[in-house]
């Protein structure tokens, strides 16, 4: 089972960022979403794979005996919720990109990575609030 | 006891409170004035408590170390603190002209409380999944500031941003979950106790990469920096200077944490990386400002820069160079925000922020030059201002470690540093003023809520420099603790080990 997941695992994160290294903004926002999978997958197998015992001391034991450890459980709960709030603003933050640049591109999205070129006679864009 | 929970509760209150005021911009401005001059004094009050009686540690829910969450401040977490509270402040003050009602009205200050809560919980958590859970709180504050406002170059720096760092955070979560399926525990210094047991340093090692990866990339070092120029610029200067002052140094505190408490089985390799990085680091950021006209832009590229000086201190790995690293945290902070204010003001009173079309302002204003220049040279490293000690105090640390290579990098990229500030002098202050240079404005330049922060802050660079002796003896006393793991394991786990 441990080598069916770590297969899973490793299939998932070559395919999220294959994704993330397309040059759609969507593509590279679904990379991110299957990266997170995968790596909540990690955290799971982390903590072990037992099948059919809740762990839970038994009555009058003192210790849990076979079963999945459930720490990383609660940690990929607290993983899901983060990457969900994340996922929603990065949605809206995209689909906002688009509206105002009107395009989708990643390759074309580099006004911020380029010196501006200077002509004394065109004014700068201007901005508000600096 | 409760001193360390103070942090974290003065800005979550903030926040519930500016929600409370959201209809009244006034209230809510005024109140991020008085709440973060409230988050200074509860950073200083915990500091003075540390310094006193040691490490500062509060349990959780009374959950027992290391099954529950623990909150610790030793002195570099105290430190880290008071400098948060002295950026928010002043920070605030500045908001006050700098940040337009349109963004106000859309939730800035709620979010500026969060991220400084999230900013103070990375400083003060002892756990390294709930530093995870911190980085997301700070995180999801900064993307919100990063594109509140709209613009198209915000809009645009905000994507790479956003994308760049969730990579990092991606990776931060995948080597915590590794890391716990290798020594079974989060809690930090359980953690340095185990990792030190694990019997395959090969294993550790690797995930001490995967950390210096994820930190990597928020700390913005080579060759994992891109983001950093290509957003910081966008936002406004208030925004820009707080993230300068904090965001990336998050990231830095995270490195020198983890290096110093966890990953030690290998240190003549894993820090020996982080020195090599650091070297690049430093040349990369002061090149790339080189070629900048944009003012932000090329402040953000010495940010870059910078961060090669406090990764040199952690690479060093001695007492001395902790300290220094310390001591320059103080005095980048202090000094890269400080410029990146008057960048404002000479937007204001320039007209623009492109160098290329601005010129003359020393004979118009005076004071914005002497203003400008205070920090410039502090960052240059010239004495007596409080850079010229922080490389002194990096330059005999490597020295004493024979690590020469170094020392002859960072001595070279103070020389570029001062060639850029004089490059900005030059522009901007020196040559007369282009023909159609945008219309100057003075009245709109001189509001006491933009200059006081940034003399304020230029004051702190120069203190920092006469007070020199003092600090560096509190940052020698930090890294001293730094050095000795035990002495925060002992402190959180108590009677449990």
């Amino acid at each position: 089972m441990i080598f069916l997941l770590a297969i899973v695992i490793g299939v998932l994160f070559t395919v999220g960022l294959y994704m993330m290294m397309r040059r759609s903004l969507t593509k590279v926002l679904i990379g991110l979403m299957l990266l997170g999978q995968a790596i909540n997958l990690l955290i799971f197998t982390a903590g072990r794979l037992q099948r059919a015992s809740p762990p839970l001391i038994p009555l009058g034991g003192d210790q849990i005996s076979q079963s999945a450890d459930p720490l990383p459980q609660a940690l990929i709960l607290t993983a899901i919720v983060i990457s969900f709030g994340v996922t929603a603003f990065a949605l809206v933050l995209a689909r906002q990109t688009y509206t105002v640049l009107g395009t989708n591109d990643m390759n074309e999205l580099r006004d911020t990575d380029i010196i501006p070129k200077y002509h004394p006679e065109i004014p700068p864009e201007e901005e508000e609030g600096y | 006891m409760e001193r360390v929970l103070l942090p974290l509760l003065i800005p979550f209150l903030l926040i519930i409170l500016a929600l409370f005021a959201w209809n009244t911009p006034r209230v809510q401005r005024l109140l991020a004035v008085a709440g973060s001059s409230a988050l200074l004094l509860a950073a200083l009050a915990l500091l003075q408590q540390v310094q006193r009686s040691g490490i500062a540690v509060t349990q959780i829910g009374n959950w027992p170390a290391p099954y529950g969450i623990t909150l610790v401040a030793d002195l570099f977490s105290a430190i880290m603190l008071v400098i948060t509270g002295v950026v928010a402040v002043l920070v605030a003050i500045y908001s006050l002209e700098g940040i337009d009602e349109n963004r106000v009205a859309h939730g800035f200050y709620p979010l500026f409380f969060a991220l400084l809560m999230g900013v103070c919980g990375a400083f003060l958590t002892g756990d390294i999944f709930n530093l995870y859970v911190w980085f997301e709180v700070m995180l999801m504050a900064s993307f919100v500031l990063m594109a509140l406002g709209g613009e198209r170059a915000q809009l645009e720096g905000a994507i790479k941003y956003v994308i760049l760092n969730l990579t990092s955070s991606a990776l931060f979560l995948s080597a915590t979950g590794i890391l716990y399926s290798v020594a079974g525990t989060l809690n930090m210094a359980d953690l340095s106790i185990r990792l030190g047991e694990v019997n395959s340093p090969g294993l550790v090692t690797t995930i001490a990469m995967l950390y210096l990866v994820a930190f990597g990339i928020k700390a913005a070092i080579f060759p994992l920096f891109f983001w950093l120029p290509a957003s910081y610029h966008t936002p406004p200067v208030a925004v820009t200077a707080l993230f300068s002052g904090l965001l990336t140094k998050v990231g830095v505190y995270s490195l020198v944490r983890v290096f110093t408490l966890l990953f030690l089985t290998d240190v003549a390799f894993t820090h020996t990386i982080l020195l090599v990085l650091g070297g690049f680091t430093m040349v990369i950021g002061v090149l790339g400002a080189a070629a900048q006209y944009d003012i932000r832009r090329l402040l953000s590229f010495h940010i870059i820069s910078q961060i090669g000086y406090l990764l040199m201190g952690l690479g060093l790995y001695s007492t001395a160079g902790l300290a220094s690293t310390i001591f320059f945290m103080g005095h980048v902070i202090a000094a890269k925000a400080a410029l990146f204010l008057v960048a404002g003001i000479i937007r204001r009173v320039g007209g623009s922020f492109d160098l290329r079309r601005i010129g003359g302002l020393y004979r118009d204003q005076p004071w914005l030059a002497v203003l400008f220049l205070i920090p410039a040279l502090s960052l240059a490293g010239l004495p007596p201002l409080s850079g010229f000690f922080g490389k002194l105090a990096l330059v005999r640390a490597g020295l004493a470690q024979g690590q020469y290579a170094i020392v002859a990098v960072s001595l070279a990229v103070s020389l570029l540093t001062l060639f850029s500030m004089t490059k900005i002098w030059m522009e901007a202050f020196w040559k007369p003023a282009p023909q159609n240079a945008p219309a100057q404005n003075r009245p709109a330049g001189f509001k006491i809520a933009l200059v006081l922060p940034a003399l304020l802050m230029g004051l702190i660079s120069v203190g920092l420099g006469f007070l020199a002796e003092p600090a560096y003896g509190l940052a020698e006393q930090a890294a001293g603790v730094l050095m000795q793991p035990a002495l925060y394991v002992a402190a959180v786990l108590g009677g449990v080990r």
